[in-house]
């Protein structure tokens, strides 16, 4: 018996965008995610676009999820998959509650949080950046009265700016104390460079006069040395590159920061520390694909700093080497909501293809076009080198196929 | 505190909200008021509750980390069931929380409420 049904695992842009793609080629389809809401990440996303308009992720989910449901696919939510097995080309999926099976399956589990230790962050009130973005917008439950995010990237810069709009004092973004683990992102000059990719979102005259004239390292260093103590305000709230927390404190819960001058290097000014108040804190330490699934599944794994971390081999069909198994949106790589829409577009099709007597090269080799466009054209870019990224895992792709 | 945040510049006003929408559960014995199908996470936090839990070995107290389900920091006791992440699990009538507490060294081993 041939089953002609798909599963997806993640109810994101990626898997909600491949079940309207599969349901609407005839295919049975069902989707899995374990939290509450359809929409993933996608949820809490708010941002203004260049042409003015709002990009609403909860409005975003809603028609993406819509959409599905319309076309009759089936969901399970709060549904945890434990594990994945793989048998005469079937694969079995196991959750808390019920056991699925199918031929055609997608994974499209997204990014995790990367954690930066710090002392004192296991007490309540500090969370992931992304935690404070659900629960600001999603949730509509504010994480805290005044706050501050550690770690300055694409990710913080933009959530830094919903918190505000939600009328959420942000005191400041600052980097994490120089250690073994926080390396680049301690450092002020590396986090400078990856910011002048964002500079377009930010209004200030500074950051408009950084992303012209800061291009070549010399610059940079330049611009890092003469940087201003208390930092270069984005949406009113102060970018402090030559700033670093030491330590969050707190009896039981957080009470606030120890925040530290440093210098070009990351190094802390000694005696330079002083006591921040504080009921909430934000770490930021940047996503990485979330590929436990595909882990177990069996398949092949490569890391490509540039895609955020250790990514399943797949190819631009979004086809992974193992039969019947597929991949889209974050865990192939951290990039933005409307590339893995354009991700799952292509993985749905994919998943057609080998499910039905369907010829679909056109369709897919316009939508694997679509992709690239998306990409080019992204408002955020989470990596610079987004594209050697994906050159890169192509050429593993090819490597691992003639080394068959 | 903490606060819900009822209207919102873009977002707007939360839909359809009125005193039907609550439902009462209870967390460590007191009862509190909650959005029925909210996450339990965001339910206690609008309550100003912060602390979760406390460290099975140190006792230290824990929150919310990830708040989607990653990190398992929220883990609470629902209705008997010890593991629970706060974060994933949508509140309604009834329900009873309890927080996990650290294991007394005089057991030994590791209790159900330690996985």
């Amino acid at each position: 018996m041939r089953l002609n049904n798909a599963i997806i695992i993640g109810a994101g842009p990626a898997g909600l965008t491949a079940a309207a793609t599969c349901a609407e080629n005839g295919m049975n389809v069902l989707v899995i995610d374990e939290y509450m809401r359809t929409g993933g990440r996608l949820l809490g996303q708010l941002y203004e676009e260049p042409d003015g308009g709002w990009w609403n992720g909860i409005e975003e989910s809603r028609n993406l999820y819509e959409k599905a449901v319309e076309l009759g696919v089936e969901f399970h939510l709060n549904t945890p998959v434990n594990n994945l097995e793989n048998e005469g080309g079937v694969w079995t999926i196991y959750t808390e509650q019920e056991i699925f099976q199918t031929e055609h399956l997608l994974l499209a589990t997204g990014a995790a949080e990367s954690p930066i230790p710090i002392p004192g962050w296991t007490l309540p009130g500090v969370m992931s950046v992304g935690a404070a973005q659900v629960m600001t917008n999603v949730h509509r439950v504010q994480p805290g009265d005044r706050g501050i995010i550690i770690g300055v990237n694409v990710l913080s810069a933009a959530i830094a700016m919903e918190l505000s709009l939600a009328n959420i004092e942000v005191v400041s973004l600052a980097l994490p104390e120089k250690n073994l683990i926080t390396q680049e992102s301690a450092n002020p000059k590396e986090v400078m460079k990856s910011l002048l990719h964002v500079s377009h979102m930010a209004p200030s005259k500074f950051a408009r006069w950084g992303s012209r004239l800061m291009k070549n390292s010399f610059m940079q260093t330049l611009g890092v040395n003469f940087y201003p103590k208390s930092g270069v305000k984005m949406w009113n709230i102060p970018v402090q590159l030559r700033k670093a927390v030491t330590e969050i404190y707190g009896d039981d819960k957080v009470e606030g920061v120890k925040l530290a001058t440093i210098n070009a290097k990351g190094e802390i000014v000694p005696g330079s520390e002083e006591n921040i108040t504080l009921d909430f804190v934000c770490i930021a330490g940047g996503l990485y694909p979330l590929a436990e699934l595909a882990a177990v599944a069996g398949c092949p794994f490569y890391l490509v700093e540039e895609l955020g971390g250790y990514v399943p081999l797949h190819n631009e069909r979004m086809e992974t080497p193992l039969q019947g198994l597929y991949v889209a949106g974050n865990i192939t790589g951290i990039e933005g909501a409307k590339v893995a829409a354009s991700q799952g577009r292509t993985a749905g099709l994919s998943m057609v293809c080998h499910a039905t007597e369907n010829q679909l090269e056109d369709e897919i080799n316009y939508s694997m076009e679509q992709t690239s466009k998306t990409r080019e054209e992204a408002h955020i870019q989470f990596h610079p080198e987004i594209d050697k990224g994906r050159t890169k895992i192509l050429n593993q792709w090819k490597s691992y196929h003639l080394e068959e | 505190m903490t606060r819900r945040i009822l209207d919102h510049p873009i977002l707007g006003k939360m839909e359809d909200l009125d005193d039907s929408n609550y439902v009462s559960f209870q967390f460590n014995e007191v009862i509190y008021q909650g959005i029925e199908n909210e996450s339990l996470a965001a339910a206690l936090l609008a309550n100003g509750i912060r602390t979760l839990r406390y460290h099975e070995e140190s006792g230290r107290a824990r929150g919310i980390y990830c708040n989607i389900g990653h990190c398992y920091e929220c883990r609470v006791t629902i209705d008997g069931r010890p593991g629970v992440r706060a974060c994933l699990t949508p509140v309604k009538e009834g329900m009873d929380v309890v927080s996990g507490k650290p294991i007394s060294s005089n057991e030994g081993g590791v209790s159900s409420e330690a996985e």
